[in-house]
């Protein structure tokens, strides 16, 4: 996985009404990937629940949250439409996962490794996690730790 | 800015609602009474001989009324009727809008417009944002969790972990 202090590799993703997400949207504001493996997982409260709740707290801080996966847009769309979230989704669907591969999260397993990235407002990885496995949701707190150490606390 | 980075589970305080026998072996669960799985989890360890302490967390885009239902038992709990409210709200998850809160009230014999006036205050909304913000920084990611000597217990417990309480 991509390391604190590496530029954010060039990438394109999609975003929700169909426009290009690239590394130019990252500048000039504090950017949170979060990476994650499918939509529709089966579990009562996602970890998308859970950062909608305290998305008050990471825009005090100055950062904007992305949610990003392999699915197709639509497949997103209705993902975050059914969590009753408002965390715009990137999708990283063709080419397939060249996205994923360019931070380093993507898994042999053909999708993104339940991941982390903080981005600073000039473009350089701030922070990063990788779950030991997909199944780990990483908590908000681990978001907010990562966002004080890039000194956006 | 309110502080969310990481910090251990808080001890039991005497903020916190707490129940079963003083050397019982204590958890600290994380819940939500919207939550389908909190309910089967608090029927499961119920059967155990446990000390309890109870923090909320509800989740809103999950659970709509599960904030509401928080302000309720903490508005019960200031007429010292917190646990029965908390029955009453677990055993009936289907029934959360207002008049059924009030039902459980009356049903309580609570004082109705103090109850309606304290689920509504900004002291019961800090009291219980503070449990969710305790679960945050504790890494609580999804509901019900449970902390048990040091360890959090994310979702329903299996078997196993079951075993490990009652032992």
């Amino acid at each position: 996985m991509i390391s604190p202090g590496e530029s954010a590799p060039e990438f394109t993703l999609r975003r929700e009404d169909g426009n290009a997400f690239t590394s130019e949207d990252l500048k000039g504001k504090t950017t949170v990937l979060v990476f994650y493996p499918f939509a529709f997982s089966p579990v009562c409260t996602d970890q998308f629940n859970l950062y909608e709740e305290v998305l008050d707290d990471f825009k005090a801080r100055g950062a904007t949250l992305y949610g990003v996966s392999c699915d197709a847009t639509w497949s997103q769309k209705a993902f975050r439409e059914k969590l009753g979230v408002t965390i715009e989704q990137l999708s990283d669907f063709e080419p397939k996962g060249e996205a994923c591969r360019a931070f380093g999260v993507y898994h042999p397993g053909g999708f993104p490794q339940r991941a982390l990235v903080i981005i600073g407002p000039d473009g350089v990885v701030k922070w990063g996690y990788e779950a030991e496995v997909p199944t780990e949701l990483p908590g908000a707190n681990l978001i907010f730790d990562g966002l004080a150490a890039a000194g956006a606390g | 800015m309110t502080e969310l980075g990481s910090a251990p589970v808080p001890a039991p305080s005497p903020e916190d609602h707490i129940t079963g026998p003083d050397d019982a072996p204590l958890v600290v669960e994380y819940a939500d009474f919207e939550c389908p799985y909190c309910a089967a989890q608090h029927l499961r360890i119920s059967k155990l001989r446990l000390r309890r302490v109870f923090r909320h967390f509800p989740v809103r885009s999950s659970h709509p009324r599960a904030w509401a239902a928080a302000c309720a038992a903490e508005a019960a709990a200031l007429q010292g009727r917190f646990w029965e409210m908390h029955e009453l709200l677990f055993s009936d998850q289907g029934r959360l809008e207002d008049p059924h809160l009030w039902g459980r009230a009356r049903e309580l014999g609570l004082d109705i417009s103090r109850f309606d006036a304290d689920r509504r205050s900004d002291a019961v909304g800090d009291r219980v944002r503070r449990d969710f913000q305790s679960g945050v920084r504790a890494g609580v990611v999804t509901t019900p969790s449970l902390f048990y000597e040091g360890r959090l217990y994310s979702g329903q417990l299996d078997a196993d972990a079951l075993a490990g309480l009652s032992g």
